[in-house]
């Protein structure tokens, strides 16, 4: 594979010379991405844990236990000491995709390892180690510190990638991205049913770290780039920036009122991997005039982007979806910087169930007699849909409501996934008014998986 | 180490003022003494086992804290935290324990002799008597850095220091991830058990990683010496029995403490102590003896006194509610203990106790018979 050099941003925003060598959707014919990277000055060594020799200072009179030698040969004695094997995690009790991939084997060859942010293995597993899950739902277990991350610790990131996303395979397989909106057909629902529909993606900047590594200043580094970017943008996309650490009372509640507030994550997959360090520093919201395009900061992604109206036009939602990144994207490529994308895994996000597209399109849909059902969820499986409460992930239904989107992310391209959705729901919505007649109604046949 | 601001160096590309924490709505100790100065002369350093200034801070930045409660806010994270950052933990420690200087020396006496009384408190009042410390380890570091192969480590030696012991001693090890329910209802009926912190000023230390591998918890078959491993320190040592007898209690605590440590001096790991801050555990606010020394007392009457909180404060006591620090009062029964952790030793702490809660005890008496107690008031210890 072609060594080509990784450019980092540079922090003043300035665009650097070699801004092109790094694959995006609009530069697809660059080849593949390659994470070496060359000595730049924020590269670090890859060598190990504390490498940062150099820095150690210590105070008069510390002790002589063997802590006076230098830095890394303090590291290279911890690293005798506690083999692999004595810091391997305890993972019987755990159901998690981490789990079901790690070995000792895996475990010893990346130990030692870091990427050139000094992030490490153990840091991505903490939230997995931490939060065994659950015997029915099985959590990822992993996140990513960095886009380095990927590629460094990819023995065991594959594995779980293959896992979570239906055998797709990073090595072999290239990840589609197409965001033309106008490939969309029959994507206006009857608003009989339809109560409401919405996208959303996340986005993160390259060059900076991701919300479990990030530090302070980097954190406040993506909020600025994303706010420049976003008050570039015009008509019916124009809007403006609410700081959680800024906003006051009024504020707060209109955005509590219009559903659009997120609070500091208390969900443990989520604290455990340091997310929500610092809060509520460098974190906010965005919203055009007409509230129906929002840009959360610095939550569990870098950005996360959300399009959304009431009532069943699901191919305007997409359309203002689509203008709305390619807009922001180019705002940012004005200033000197992207998003972080590759031909494996496409868009690159904290956590290893978004990568692809990371992309979630759903609606909020009335199936009183479908729901009933006993096929429901046969019907669902079929169509590549998930159900979940009308309050999000891990809540329940209230009455005949369901959020019914898309399960999958990776493998398939955002234009496929949106008229997954909408041929799903519209066949949904067809069931529904067949029990509605009294009338009997099939399982579809299963879709495929992800073209190979 | 584990948590995502060790890139130290990484970070050193930015300046000072885009790294330094929004400190602007917090109320613990470590946002009163940290300055952009004192930030920008400790950010590029870091402990032998990379342990960086971020990494004491995290849990104050991430905790602003209580209007009315003076947190800490900061942690150590290996022995040489203490010097390394010295910058920033001196003026917190003297903020902390009573102006408290770094040239000061603190002195450890755990000759439990040196008590004078304690084994007559009266149990219509006294319910219960307690004393608790904490140790670390040297050679390893402290929990909100240490890697599971350290964890473990520690509890391995822990075991096998505690397993060693005989007479009123001998007892026997559970550790948390291995325990059957019967253990487990039991440990909680004795009100031994500890969970796993949910308090976010231990988790945002990173003090709950792994949980629970490498924690657990030893007792003695009389059930009056208790030892938990890896929770918020590496040993946190208590002895206690229902009753008034503080002097015997402080007796099992000396004795068996004694006993411990010279099994860990054998293998080469004795406790992280030094001359100027004594005893060195994970919290600033533990430094020193690391004791708490208390009672369950019932004090209804003298509770509701204009005066109780003076009559403390002039002790040198703390009050807390029945269930530990940040409980209520339940009936009128209140733990007492020691304020002072850092500048006065074991024996001074625990006369503290003995003497302010027998004097209490004395006035509550009054108070039941309708006399006034203004006389009693104690003068400022």
């Amino acid at each position: 594979m072609a060594q080509l050099s990784f450019c980092r941003r540079s922090f003043s925003g300035r665009s650097c010379k070699n801004f092109t060598c790094a694959p995006s959707p609009s530069h697809p014919q660059v080849q593949p991405y390659c994470i070496v990277t060359m000595a730049t000055q924020f590269t670090r060594m890859l060598a190990g844990r504390n490498t940062a020799a150099v820095l150690a200072s210590l105070g008069a009179g510390t002790l002589a236990t063997g802590y006076l030698l230098t830095d890394s040969t303090a590291a290279a004695e911890r690293r005798m000491l506690y083999p692999p094997s004595a810091d391997f995690p305890d993972l019987r009790k755990h159901n998690n995709c981490m789990a079901a991939s790690l070995t000792p084997a895996i475990y010893a060859h990346l130990r030692d390892k870091s990427t050139p942010n000094n992030w490490t293995l153990n840091q991505s597993i903490q939230t997995g180690v931490d939060n065994p899950g659950h015997p029915f739902i099985k959590t990822v277990g992993m996140v990513a510190g960095d886009e380095e991350t990927y590629e460094v610790f990819s023995e065991i990131f594959d594995p779980v990638i293959k896992d979570r996303h239906n055998g797709y395979d990073p090595r072999t397989m290239k990840h589609p991205t197409d965001l033309d909106s106008s490939k969309i057909t029959s994507g206006v629902f009857d608003e009989r049913y339809v109560l409401s529909s919405r996208v959303r993606t996340g986005r993160s900047i390259r060059g900076l770290s991701l919300p479990p590594a990030c530090s302070r200043a980097e954190r406040r580094e993506v909020e600025r780039v994303a706010v420049m970017a976003l008050s570039g943008l015009k008509g019916d996309l124009a809007g403006r920036y609410y700081s959680l650490g800024d906003m006051n009372e009024r504020e707060q509640q209109q955005l509590i009122d219009e559903h659009f507030l997120f609070d500091k994550p208390v969900s443990p997959l989520l604290t455990s991997a340091g997310m929500a360090r610092d809060w509520p520093d460098a974190r906010g919201i965005w919203h055009n005039n007409q509230k129906n395009f929002l840009i959360w900061i610095n939550e569990e992604d870098h950005t996360r982007i959300i399009s959304m109206e009431k009532g069943g036009n699901m191919k305007r939602v997409f359309e203002r979806f689509c203008r709305g990144l390619k807009q922001v994207e180019q705002l940012i490529h004005e200033r000197g910087w992207e998003f972080m994308w590759n031909e494996r895994l496409g868009y690159i996000l904290t956590c290893p169930s978004n990568l692809g597209t990371g992309l979630r399109a759903g609606v909020h849909v009335r199936l009183p007699n479908l729901s009933k059902d006993p096929r429901f969820s046969k019907i669902l499986e079929n169509l590549r849909l998930q159900k979940r409460g009308t309050g999000g992930v891990d809540t329940a239904a209230t009455g005949d409501t369901f959020d019914i989107s898309n399960n999958d992310r990776l493998g398939k391209s955002e234009v496929e996934l949106v008229q997954l959705v909408v041929d799903g729901v519209n066949y949904l919505i067809d069931c529904e008014k067949r029990l509605e007649r009294g009338q009997d109604i099939k399982i579809p046949s299963p879709l495929a998986q992800f073209r190979r | 180490m584990p948590f995502g601001n060790t890139h130290n160096n990484f970070k050193l590309n930015f300046k000072v003022e885009d790294e330094f924490p929004d400190l602007s709505k917090h109320n613990n100790h470590m946002a009163k003494v940290l300055t952009k100065e004192i930030y920008g002369k400790l950010r590029d350093k870091q402990t032998p086992s990379g342990y960086t200034l971020d990494d004491v801070i995290q849990t104050g930045v991430d905790n602003p804290g209580h209007p009315f409660i003076m947190t800490v806010g900061c942690v150590a994270g290996d022995e040489e935290s203490y010097e390394v950052f010295k910058d920033l933990l001196d003026p917190i420690i003297s903020d902390r324990h009573g102006g408290y200087k770094p040239t000061d020396k603190h002195a450890t006496d755990l000759n439990f002799e040196n008590l004078k009384g304690g084994d007559d408190l009266d149990p219509n009042y006294v319910l219960s008597s307690r004393v608790r410390t904490g140790r670390s380890i040297k050679g390893y570091t402290l929990p909100p850095h240490n890697s599971r192969g350290e964890r473990r480590a520690i509890e391995k030696l822990s075991v096998e220091a505690l397993t060693s012991l005989d007479g009123e001693f001998k007892g026997r090890y559970y550790p948390l991830k291995s325990m059957t329910d019967a253990e487990q209802d039991q440990l909680i009926n004795d009100h031994f058990l500890f969970d796993k912190p949910v308090s976010p000023l231990l988790t945002c230390a990173g003090m709950a990683r792994d949980w629970p591998d490498g924690r657990g918890i030893w007792h003695n078959d009389a059930k009056s010496f208790l030892v938990w491993v890896n929770e918020e320190d590496h040993l946190r040592v208590i002895a206690m029995e229902q009753g008034g007898n503080m002097r015997e209690v402080f007796r099992r605590f000396c004795v068996g403490l004694k006993r411990i440590e010279e099994i860990f001096k054998k293998h080469n790991h004795g406790f992280m102590w030094n001359e100027h801050l004594g005893y060195v555990l994970t919290c600033p606010s533990n430094l020193g003896t690391g004791l708490r020394g208390g009672v369950h007392v019932k004090l209804p009457k003298l509770s509701t006194h204009a005066k109780f909180d003076e009559i403390l404060g002039r002790l040198r006591l703390q009050k807390r509610g029945t269930g530990g620090v940040d409980t209520a009062s339940v009936g009128g029964v209140f733990d007492i203990s020691n304020a002072d952790r850092l500048g006065s030793s074991e024996v001074a702490q625990v006369q503290l106790v003995v003497d302010g809660v027998k004097l209490m005890v004395e006035m509550e008496k009054k108070l039941e018979k309708g006399e006034a107690v203004d006389s009693m008031i104690p003068a400022q210890k």
